[in-house]
């Protein structure tokens, strides 16, 4: 029995090692590019986030980006109803069981911003970077990340997505801001100096107030990581189940084992 | 054919139709006899020995979750990516079985290596299982072409890419190479051609060989009987009325409940990741693999998944200086056979001649082709390890003591490896990954030698057993 034990120890130790080796190498992996922001993970398990920004995706995303994978009826997963998704939702001809597409002209859309608009229905995931934070982390700073900038051509730029093609389509909540850079002398090579950012200044207000669209975001944000898997809490939630029956179910093995071997001198 | 039986009369249902059982297909129950109630196992088999039983599970998982994803994947370059987010989102359970069999791809590999290590620490695959030896290192074989074609399927940008990557390498090959690679992708660039082919061969092709092989493994051990920790041939020492090993208990119940204990505990791991962090930080899953294949936009960093790192960095590690060492090693190899091997004089020639051919050959062909060559040897010198091994005893233990540091630095040099194949090249990391290279094969090609050397210590007539 006791050998058992160890055995078992042994087993986790091996395993332990083996997924803390595999955790903390993107650790030190962070590549460069500005340190994002926390997204508040809470609010993907908050219906009325969630409803909020469901409301938020499809009024300011689903004009130009796609949710080619995601059917609007999936939205009664986060409590709304047919009749509501129907209503209030879609405000193009398409039927409930539909995925979330757009008319958007693949021509016109390279003409217009230099590249098809991705489709989102992914973007929380495959945004991730190891080392640096998770996708939802990175949109999250993403849309509170632009600025006003006259060189380029839709007069917007993005800190973590430098001459992103995308306007600032939140920009009426929000308001404008515009970035504060000072030269300061570069630590490495006191010849030169370097561009640093130092801030963001609000030029002109917008219908919500910093902390409200911080919020607001969040909400968005929260609805995006959902759709990346619309089951995760439901994944989650029944991974508690299964690990609870397995432990019983290890005992029972465990205590099996001990009965037959008993015999063994 | 078997005597024909009767049941006694009045016998009870359950005998009557094991008797009737037996009378039509003795076979059945011969086998059962052969491998399971009568295969007499060492009975002191400790934690190692779980993996190749982990091994068998995984299998029959990944063709299990395999038959139920083929039911809704098409293999299609329009429609794979779409099909594979169509099961993760509206196929009921489907999210289930799809991480089930991504998160299995990775268990795959982690119980196949612990299973190889096992092998290697305690000797399994010297006389007379050598060719269970050689059937695994072709399992290990076709499992790397498995995992590499299913990694295709699911028409991401990684999948799409990563194979574009290793295709490629192919093309390295002088004279063959460019017609080589093109057969494989059957298109100019991995299209549509690619991914029905690499599916033909990820659903069928390649789980028939495996399927073969696996039996062919446990056939082969079950005629010549399990090693244990100690090295001992339990089969040297039966019971002279029974003929039972006195140190084996029958595979069934004792290993088989025994077993059941290692499954569950590699489930509740296995599960874990299944229901808390399917991607494993982007390990078992790569973020890139969730933006569909865009022939047009390349990613910045393309790395194989952590299985294939090792024998990647092995591939990057090959550049020209490091050819020029492999030559400085030929020539070192061929002197010191000719002046210490006690070879006669036409092998000798043979010899310098065969050494300055292979020189040659170093120094006209590309790198990238060697590249290619070190990393396939770094998996086929894994064969001829039965005769590499000139060690008087099989199991670690009664090695001379600073084998085991030997052994523990190999299994780091190979995390180390594996670990810079999923980085970004650089400097130092080539240098390292250089000298893991040097390392790795020195420790294959040199074991006759060192293998040899040290102080043994008595191995004991009876394997070395703790009562529960």
């Amino acid at each position: 029995m006791k050998t058992l034990i160890r055995k078992m120890a042994l087993a986790l130790g091996a395993t332990l090692t083996l997924t803390l080796t595999a955790l903390l190498s993107p650790a030190l992996a962070a590549g460069g590019g500005m340190a994002w922001d926390k997204f508040p993970d809470k609010r993907v398990t908050d219906m009325a986030a969630l409803q909020n920004g469901a409301k938020l995706f499809v009024n300011y995303c689903l004009n130009c980006h796609q949710a080619a994978f995601m059917r609007f009826n999936r939205l009664r997963d986060i409590g709304l109803t047919e009749q509501q998704i129907k209503e209030n939702l879609i405000f193009t001809g398409a039927k409930v069981g539909e995925t979330m597409k757009v008319a958007l002209d693949a021509k016109d859309a390279k003409e217009w911003f230099g590249a098809l608009p991705p489709d989102l229905t992914l973007v929380a995931r495959s945004r991730s970077a190891p080392g640096q934070g998770s996708g939802a982390d990175y949109i999250y700073t993403y849309l509170r990340s632009y600025y006003r900038d006259d060189t380029k051509a839709t007069g917007w730029n993005n800190l973590v997505f430098p001459s992103v093609g995308m306007p600032h389509v939140l920009w009426e909540l929000q308001g404008q801001q515009k970035a504060i850079y000072a030269d300061e002398k570069d630590p490495h090579d006191p010849s030169k100096t370097v561009h640093v950012f130092k801030g963001f200044e609000q030029i002109a207000p917008g219908t919500m107030n910093q902390a409200e669209y911080n919020l607001a975001v969040a909400d968005l944000v929260a609805f995006l990581q959902w759709m990346s898997e619309p089951n995760q809490n439901e994944r989650v939630r029944l991974g508690v189940w299964v690990l609870i029956f397995l432990a019983v179910f290890t005992v029972i093995a465990w205590r099996l084992n001990a009965a037959f071997w008993k015999d063994i001198k | 054919m078997a005597e024909f039986k009767e049941a006694p009369a009045g016998a009870p249902v359950s005998t009557q139709v094991t008797t009737w059982l037996q009378n039509r297909f003795p076979t059945a129950f011969d086998a059962y006899k052969v491998h399971m109630s009568e295969y007499y196992a060492p009975k002191n088999f400790n934690f190692w020995y779980f993996f190749g039983s982990l091994a068998l599970l995984v299998l029959v998982l990944q063709i299990v979750t395999g038959i139920f994803l083929v039911m809704h994947y098409k293999p299609d370059a329009t429609k794979a990516f779409e099909s594979v987010e169509y099961i993760m989102r509206d196929v009921p359970w489907g999210w289930l079985i799809r991480y089930m069999h991504s998160t299995g791809a990775s268990a795959f590999f982690i119980v196949v290596y612990l299973h190889m290590w096992r092998g290697m620490i305690y000797g399994s695959y010297k006389k007379p299982r050598e060719l269970i030896w050689i059937f695994g290192c072709a399992i290990f074989l076709c499992l790397m072409a498995e995992a590499f074609m299913g990694y295709l399927l699911p028409w991401g940008q990684m999948s799409y890419w990563g194979a574009q990557v290793i295709i490629n390498l192919f093309a390295a090959i002088p004279f063959i190479g460019p017609d080589l690679s093109l057969l494989i992708r059957g298109d100019y660039v991995v299209g549509d051609a690619t991914l029905n082919r690499f599916f033909s061969f990820h659903v069928i092709a390649v789980p028939l060989v495996l399927l073969g092989l696996v039996v062919a493994h446990l056939l082969a051990l079950h005629d010549v009987g399990s090693n244990n920790p100690d090295g001992v041939e339990i089969k040297a020492r039966k019971d002279p009325t029974t003929g039972i090993p006195l140190d084996g208990v029958p595979f069934h119940p004792y290993h088989t409940v025994h077993d059941i204990v290692g499954v569950s505990v590699f489930l509740m791991i296995f599960t874990a990741i299944i229901f808390f962090m399917p991607e494993m930080g982007g390990y078992f899953l790569e973020y890139n693999n969730f933006i569909p294949a865009d022939p047009l936009q390349t990613p910045a960093h393309i790395a194989p998944v952590w299985y294939f790192t090792p024998y990647y960095s092995m591939l990057r590690a090959v550049t020209d200086p490091m050819v020029n060492v492999f030559a400085v090693v030929a020539a070192l190899a061929a002197v010191l056979a000719v002046l210490k091997g006690g070879l006669s004089g036409k092998w000798k020639v043979a010899v310098l001649v065969g050494a300055v051919v292979v020189i040659a050959a170093l120094k006209i062909f590309d790198a990238k082709f060697w590249g290619v060559v070190v990393m396939g040897v770094a998996v086929l010198v894994l064969l001829p390890l039965p005769w590499l091994d000139r060690s008087p005893v099989k199991s670690i233990r009664y090695r001379p003591s600073w084998n085991k540091v030997l052994y523990g630095i190999f299994v780091f040099n190979f995390v180390v490896l594996g670990y810079l194949g999923m980085k970004p090249p650089s400097d130092i990391g080539t240098l390292i990954s250089q000298v893991g290279t040097m390392f790795y094969f020195g420790f294959f090609l040199l074991m006759p030698w060192w293998s040899r050397i040290g102080e043994f210590k008595a191995v004991p007539d009876r394997v070395t057993f703790q009562p529960h």
